[in-house]
């Protein structure tokens, strides 16, 4: 297999001059999930910070300002404020499945963290397979906000799962037929070689027009998939109590409120690698130093991810319905005809390359 | 062909609104609304329209426009005002009147309703702009609007 682990390759090597090979690269990745355990706990916590500072400022507020200076420790102390909570449950509960439910959408969501290019050398698992596994490991978390719902023993978390159900098998085809526009042109699957296509123009200048429709329609699925507002059927605080987590607490809380951040910075990581240029700088003016990637990276993730919340805090929640008819009306025939287009051009020889 | 027209009107109406939140997320710096209470305590002030509790006016010769009509006391729907009156001789006239002894309101009791001060024929009592209510004794919230040793204001009863 055709898998280079670029980071751990170089922990491994330093690790190698110390001991045997094989407990070595354990032990060296060990060691990367662990970094980027630490790296993305606490970055999510700064993205729900985020997220409460951007929504005070749409709504004219101030928003968390008296823990730390400018309220920058606010999440931390409600982290710990949550792990020092009692975790309770219901008594009919499936005691089982309702403890193994956080654990399947937060580790699902650090899972896919894995593949993303940050910078050139920055990259804990580049599999030749990265979009597809990146698809796949987004639909697991499901499973787990499904296990949560069911096993609780509450109505209202029965149906905000069901409703998580619906909404994303629906989406989860526009995301993939999305992304599918966009590996035509690059023809490949890997996310480190979909970078090097991009030195010749990012994705969303080379494939022009279909592009932006391709990036315009993940957006829109991408949101939907997150179960974010206005997609957040899921949780529908005025309808559901709290939706599939109204009967957790404490730390299993936050592990669904955690993966909830965790995965719109993926998506907009996605959207980042795939129509952005990943690392790659506008028009090379940063070429030279190439550890600034990672700035550019995460300047493209986390203006996609205000785009993101600047729909949550501007549109109202969608009825079910319309949920369905956006997805399987518009969404779904918009992208298969946009395939072709993307397909015609590529074929034509019509992409814009520099 | 509607289908196509939806799509234009969705996103642009999409887009109108995205534009009119992103206007308010662009000035939100200037006109934050939020009051960061305990520390600007002393400058903070009501608004006209709040409604903190009910006081009577007292011009400087302590007078206040209450006649004792009871209609506030009427018109409160959960007892929260008590008018204690008295008959006395009106020195002008001579004759037999009912005048106010004590306009007796209990803060604790009342919701904010406003309907003493609409049923009010003489705008006798009004609404006071304070926030701070909080008591550590109940008896605290019972209170007394017109002051002692006044009288109604002349001329207002006519
Ligand atoms: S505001 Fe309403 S409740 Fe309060 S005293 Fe007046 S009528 Fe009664
Ligand atoms: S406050 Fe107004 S309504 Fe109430 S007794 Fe006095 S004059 Fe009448």
């Amino acid at each position: 297999m055709n898998i280079s682990l670029s980071i751990t390759e170089t922990i491994q090597d330093w690790l190698i001059t110390m001991m045997p090979e094989g407990v070595a690269s354990i032990l060296a990745m060990t060691l990367v999930a662990l970094i980027y355990l630490a790296i993305f706990a606490v970055a999510g916590l700064y993205l729900v910070l985020l997220e409460r500072k951007v929504a005070a400022w749409f709504q004219l507020r101030i928003g968390p300002n008296r823990v730390g200076y400018w309220g920058l420790f606010q999440t931390m102390a409600d982290a710990l404020k949550l792990v020092s909570k009692e975790l309770t449950g219901t008594v009919k509960a499936d005691k089982f499945l309702y403890n193994l439910a956080p654990y399947f959408v937060i580790i699902s969501s650090l899972m896919a963290l894995a593949v993303f290019p940050f910078t050139q050398e920055f990259q804990a698992f580049d599999i030749n397979i990265g979009i597809f596994f990146l698809i796949a490991i987004s639909s697991i978390g499901v499973i787990g906000i499904l296990l949560g719902g069911w096993s609780s023993n509450n109505k209202f978390a029965l149906i905000g799962a069901m409703r998580s159900g619906v909404q994303t098998i629906s989406y989860e085809l526009s995301v993939g037929l999305s992304l599918l526009t966009m590996i035509v042109i690059t023809g490949t699957l890997q996310l480190s070689e979909i970078v090097e296509v991009q030195k010749h123009g990012w994705l969303i200048l080379q494939g022009h027009v279909p592009a932006i429709i391709a990036f315009m329609v993940y957006m829109i699925a991408g949101t939907a998939e997150t179960n974010r507002a206005p997609f957040d059927m899921v949780e529908a605080e005025s309808e559901l109590g709290a939706g599939f987590h109204t009967e957790y607490s404490g730390m299993k809380f936050a592990y669904f409120f955690l993966a909830e951040f965790i995965n719109m910075f993926i998506i907009a990581a996605i959207a980042t690698t795939v129509f952005f240029g990943a690392w790659l700088s506008p028009f090379g003016i940063t070429e030279s130093l190439p550890w600034l990637g990672i700035f550019w990276f995460l300047g493209k993730t986390l203006l996609l991810v205000f785009l993101m919340m600047w729909f949550r805090w501007t549109f109202p929640r969608l009825r079910v319905d319309q949920l369905l008819t956006l997805e399987w009306k518009y969404l779904l025939p918009i992208n298969l005809v946009n395939i072709v287009i993307m397909a015609i051009i590529v074929w034509l020889n019509l992409t814009i390359k520099f | 062909m509607s289908y196509f027209s939806d799509i234009y009107n969705g996103i642009k109406t999409l887009l109108t609104g995205m534009s009119v939140t992103g206007k308010y997320f662009l000035t939100s710096r200037k006109g934050a609304i939020t009051q960061q209470y305990p520390d600007n305590r002393d400058t903070l002030k009501m608004f006209e329209r709040f409604r903190g509790e009910v006081v009577m006016p007292h011009d400087e010769n302590n007078e206040h426009q209450c006649t004792g009509c009871q209609k506030c006391e009427l018109a409160c729907p959960n007892g929260s005002i008590e008018i204690i009156w008295d008959r006395g001789i009106d020195e002008a006239t001579g004759k037999k009147k009912k005048f106010i002894d004590k306009h007796v309101y209990h803060l604790g009791l009342c919701t904010m309703c406003g309907l003493c001060i609409e049923a009010c024929p003489t705008d006798a009592i009004v609404w006071a702009q304070n926030y701070e209510n909080s008591t550590y004794d109940r008896t605290q919230l019972t209170k007394v609007l017109n002051r002692p040793g006044s009288k109604v204001k002349a001329g207002v009863e006519d």
